[in-house]
């Protein structure tokens, strides 16, 4: 099984590493406009808690981006299997779904622990400094495993490449703007909240400004994460058997 | 070393594949042959596990293909119609891949990407990316790429679509020369000198059904030798003759002109499906 995770993941590498520059470049281009529109202009003028808004924004933005990168390889096996017809070649070869699945996943996974270290690398030159100890790398983690977990299982159920924008449209956006990326939801109403704690980012969010911000974070999501990521990684199984046909 | 009993597919109330049988022994060419839309792709599609089967069994190499569907894969290689290449890698990479995903160990693989690129003759452009070659070479590339993990069996779905005369000739030396190493050949096309040139067996493919099952020269020795075409308010007439002299003396009473020509198996599908298989 081994060989399979690796052929898969090791395809995905190859082409990450072509285009390194350019996913570099793409993944600090939304950060940085964030932090410089957001968390720079507003500068101590929005306190959270007795943080600054670019303290309290930086974790956010380091979900959103685990979130959106781990779910953009939703695009890339769209490509693969619509135009290129890549998918048909791991059809073909005599590895499991949950090789070729787990594969695509950690590729997933890579590209959002580079977002991350793009991210905060960003926040160096705006002087924030934060605390990134295990537990903020754990729930950052989990996050992408959920996240790429959902590209795999969505991207295998669409039919054409425009849906998947749709589903970006109507699944992601949303989430990155709503799930505690850019303000607390502790203050929203508390139906709004309800809504809201159903989100794995919410979770996500939550756990790593906590981490950040030296406080002790809410245990449910090193729960939900994990658990949230395993039910969409069978999800994402099934999808795959499902495309066979 | 392929077996089909009784292969049906449906795709809702479209019977695509309608209760084959056949079988293919080791080292044999065969050629499927018919129109688009005939079943020729998704019978290649069902014994590479790409597509599942309705009904009926098929086997590789005796190896099940929905109970032993991964032994069943081993034993065979693909070339599908597109060209499936990562144009984002290079040649050698996307062999590389391809090694990875059959198990192969390093050594094995490293060597033999040597091989099949000179085998090929694309040795020189094995640091290339593949967007960077030609039509003809990226379908070297594909053929190199099937025959990795050494397969029993290579399916070649239309593996010159598209391509000019030339570099059409060259994969039919390639392809015999597969053949001639040992290799079981399962051959679609709708090009008629394609299967006549290459093929050992040829079945023809209407509507789902094998309409027909043999070798090139004895399906076309049904109807004779020669054949003469000519026009008349009705559309293309056709008739056949057991000898060239035969078919001259028909011929020269003809008003508006014809042309003399050898049977082909273009003529033998017509004969049993009145269609063309272009």
């Amino acid at each position: 099984m081994m060989h399979g995770i690796i052929a898969v993941y090791l395809r995905e590498m190859l082409i990450l590493k072509r285009r390194l520059k350019r996913q570099l470049s793409g993944m600090a281009i939304s950060p940085l406009l964030y932090l410089i529109a957001f968390g720079y202009a507003m500068g101590d003028a929005v306190q959270f808690n007795g943080h600054t808004y670019l303290e309290f924004l930086i974790p956010g933005l380091v979900a959103m981006g685990s979130m959106t990168q781990s779910f953009s390889i939703a695009s890339d096996i769209n490509v693969a299997r619509f135009y290129w017809c890549i998918f048909e070649e791991f059809q073909a070869a005599p590895i499991s779904n949950f090789a070729y699945v787990t594969g695509e996943v950690l590729s997933g996974m890579t590209r959002a622990l580079l977002a991350i270290i793009v991210i905060l690398a960003l926040g160096l030159p705006f002087g924030v400094v934060l605390y990134y100890g295990p537990l903020f790398w754990l729930a950052a983690i989990l996050n992408s495993f959920v996240f790429a977990s959902l590209a795999v299982a969505l991207a295998m159920l669409v039919k054409s490449h425009a849906d998947q924008s749709l589903l970006t449209n109507f699944v992601i956006t949303p989430m990155a703007f709503l799930g505690g990326t850019f303000f607390p939801v502790d203050r929203l109403p508390m139906w709004a909240q309800k809504i809201l704690f159903l989100l794995p980012l919410t979770h996500a969010s939550k756990a790593i400004r906590a981490v950040a911000l030296s406080e002790i974070p809410d245990w449910r999501a090193y729960l939900v994460l994990p658990v949230t990521g395993v039910l969409i990684f069978i999800f994402a199984l099934r999808s795959v058997k499902h495309a066979r046909d | 070393m392929i077996r089909i009993d009784q292969l049906i597919k449906r795709y809702g109330a479209l019977m695509a594949i309608n209760g084959i049988d056949l079988h293919v022994p080791a080292g044999e060419l065969f050629a499927y042959l018919g129109p688009n839309g005939a079943g020729k792709t998704t019978t290649i599609r069902i014994l590479t596990g790409l597509t599942k089967l309705s009904s009926g069994r098929a086997a590789l190499n005796g190896h099940d293909i929905e109970k032993e569907t991964l032994a069943a894969k081993r034993q065979c290689g693909l070339v599908p119609q597109n060209i499936n290449l990562d144009s984002e890698l290079t040649v050698s990479e996307n062999l590389d891949i391809h090694g990875r995903l059959f198990c192969m160990k390093p050594v094995a693989r490293k060597a033999k990407i040597n091989e099949l690129l000179t085998y090929v003759d694309l040795h020189e452009r094995s640091k290339s990316l593949v967007k960077q070659l030609s039509g003809g070479m990226k379908r070297r590339v594909m053929v190199a790429r099937a025959l990795m993990h050494s397969p029993r069996i290579l399916f070649l779905d239309e593996p010159t679509v598209g391509l000019d005369p030339n570099i059409r000739r060259r994969i039919w030396s390639l392809i015999k020369k597969i053949q001639q190493d040992g290799t079981t050949i399962f051959l679609t096309t709708h090009y008629i000198e394609e299967a006549e040139f290459l093929a050992d067996r040829v079945a023809f493919l209407d509507k789902g059904r094998i309409v027909a099952m043999d070798s090139p020269i004895k399906l076309i020795a049904g109807l004779g030798n020669w054949a003469i075409d000519w026009l008349t308010d009705d559309g293309m007439q056709t008739a056949y003759f057991p000898s060239r002299t035969a078919a001259r003396e028909s011929a020269t009473a003809k008003e508006n002109g014809f042309t003399l020509r050898r049977v082909n198996l273009e003529d033998a599908f017509l004969s049993l499906t009145g269609k063309k298989v272009q």
